[in-house]
């Protein structure tokens, strides 16, 4: 890979997520100017691959290119070669081959992003695949923990639902602890994946009074769409009388997350999920910030093919 | 305080600097009648201590103080990811204009006129903000070797250098003392 690219959240350190979010906050500034744009990236090429269906990421990252001055092209799953069974490597070396700087990639399988990454010269963004990865989600979280509740040190953020199936959760696990936060799982048993304890370091529970604990609660969408015809849960009925997250099952000040869509009433009922004082509204609108982060990170550093710095995308400089 | 593997050599002292700004701050109020018309802005990071003490001078002389805005062009530069040289990733200052740029006479402050590209980055930055009636330059020490056709309208001092030489402005909110250093990169 000539390029940097971010396939997991893992793919970062600690200190180049505190500058993200950190450039975070400028870009920021710069939606509140009545010309939200600024000439950063011009020049540059992102194709968008959505593979599998998206509003918030699809937009934001749009969004993020174009306010950055970049050309965004973006290529869909349905209306594209893909529905005459062109394959994933075939369409990313097609794409490949009109230069892009960036392809930000969404895709139902797991791996989908590192496999198109040996096959092109640009910075492949991970934009969820499958029940993977989705580290720019987990990005824009801690930027919005951070902004609306405080440092993440120390905090207890519980992951509250269908973990089993969650990229948001796979990913999150891993970006808050590294920013020093404590994870818990809260779910019926067949939705916790297999010794999660031990191999995330997390504590988990099946006892959704446990939310208590927590400073945050972060509900997770239940992803029929990846459960298959097995069993998960008797009904999504009972699944949402006995887990689903409202306002009785929480107390005072916490804070409740949800990277969306929202299945109301189910994993979150209709009056939590319209309360202001979620943070839901602000993770959609972060996004975008954010992922003009990752994008001037990715790109705004030494160029492709340059010697090798000893951080590829850069110790701070002062 | 040179930088390690730099000699260094002093041109300018802490006085002379004050005295330089204040002649600065002079300049300005002679040619801006009205300092609720201006407005001093400053390019991260040296030029914003210089616009917030010549903007505090100026008030002095003239009986009111200039808005004072801060920039930074790390978005508008015209290098970003195209020198290798370049180790790291140039970090993103904050730009707060809270003035109406259309209606105030804006002047550019920075330590040090180079390349005339840093100011080139930095127009384009406030035009994103607004249409200003006049957008003047104002640097502590011009050391020539522009690239681009950019002027000072206030000159500290004119200090002609070599290309492999360094000029360094030490201030005292910055860098604990204020002084101009030269420095020869060995």
């Amino acid at each position: 890979m000539s390029r940097r690219s971010l396939l997991t959240i893992a793919d970062l350190d600690r200190a180049e997520i505190a500058r993200i979010l950190r450039v975070g906050n400028r870009f920021a500034e710069v939606m509140e100017r009545d010309i939200k744009k600024v000439p950063t990236l011009r020049g540059r090429t992102i194709i968008n691959m959505f593979f599998e269906a998206s509003t918030r990421t699809s937009t934001s990252f749009e969004l993020a290119g174009k306010r950055l001055s970049a050309d965004v092209v973006n290529v869909k799953g349905s209306g594209s070669s893909v529905e005459k069974g062109e394959t994933l490597k075939d369409t990313v070396i097609t794409l490949n081959s009109y230069l892009p700087d960036v392809l930000v990639i969404r895709h139902q399988s797991v791996g989908a992003c590192q496999l198109a990454a040996r096959h092109t010269q640009a910075a492949v963004i991970n934009a969820g695949d499958g029940k993977h990865e989705h580290p720019t989600q987990t990005l824009l979280d801690l930027y919005t923990i951070e902004r609306e509740v405080g440092p993440l040190d120390g905090l207890h953020i519980a992951f509250v639902g269908d973990v089993a199936h969650s990229r948001v959760a796979r990913s999150g696990i891993r970006g808050f602890q590294m920013m020093g936060a404590n994870v818990s799982l809260i779910a019926p048993p067949t939705l916790i994946p297999r010794d999660a304890e031990e191999a995330l370091g997390v504590t988990t529970s099946t006892d959704i009074r446990d939310v208590a604990d927590a400073d945050v609660v972060y509900v997770l969408r239940m992803q029929l769409e990846r459960m298959g015809p097995g069993g998960f849960v008797p009904s999504l009925r009972e699944y949402a009388a006995t887990y689903g997250v409202n306002h009785g099952r929480l107390r005072p000040g916490q804070r409740v997350m949800h990277a969306g869509p929202i299945n109301r009433g189910v994993e979150i009922s209709g009056a939590l999920a319209d309360d202001p004082k979620t943070l839901i509204e602000r993770q959609a609108a972060n996004g975008m910030v954010v992922r003009m982060a990752v994008l001037y990170d990715l790109l705004a550093g030494p160029s492709a093919g340059a010697e090798p710095a000893e951080h590829p995308i850069g110790a701070v400089a002062v | 305080m040179p930088v390690s593997g730099a000699t260094g050599k002093v041109l300018v002292d802490q006085d002379q600097v004050r005295r330089t700004v204040a002649r600065i701050a002079h300049e300005i109020v002679e040619r801006h009648a009205e300092p609720e018309k201006l407005a001093l802005v400053g390019i991260h990071t040296r030029g914003v201590p210089l616009a917030a003490r010549l903007a505090r001078l100026i008030g002095e002389f003239a009986g009111a103080e200039p808005a004072t805005g801060t920039v930074d062009i790390a978005l508008y530069r015209d290098d970003v990811g195209l020198d290798a040289r370049r180790g790291a990733l140039p970090v993103v200052g904050d730009t707060v204009l809270d003035f109406n740029v259309a209606e105030r006479a804006v002047i550019l402050v920075d330590d040090v006129l180079f390349t005339g590209r840093t100011i080139r980055a930095a127009i384009d930055a406030i035009f994103d903000y607004g249409r200003p009636p006049l957008v003047q330059l104002a640097v502590l020490v011009d050391r020539g070797h522009r690239e681009l056709p950019i002027r000072p309208d206030y000159v500290g001092k004119n200090l002609p250098t070599s290309r492999s030489e360094r000029i360094a402005v030490h201030l005292a909110e910055v860098d604990g003392a204020d002084q101009v250093v030269l420095e020869t990169v060995r």
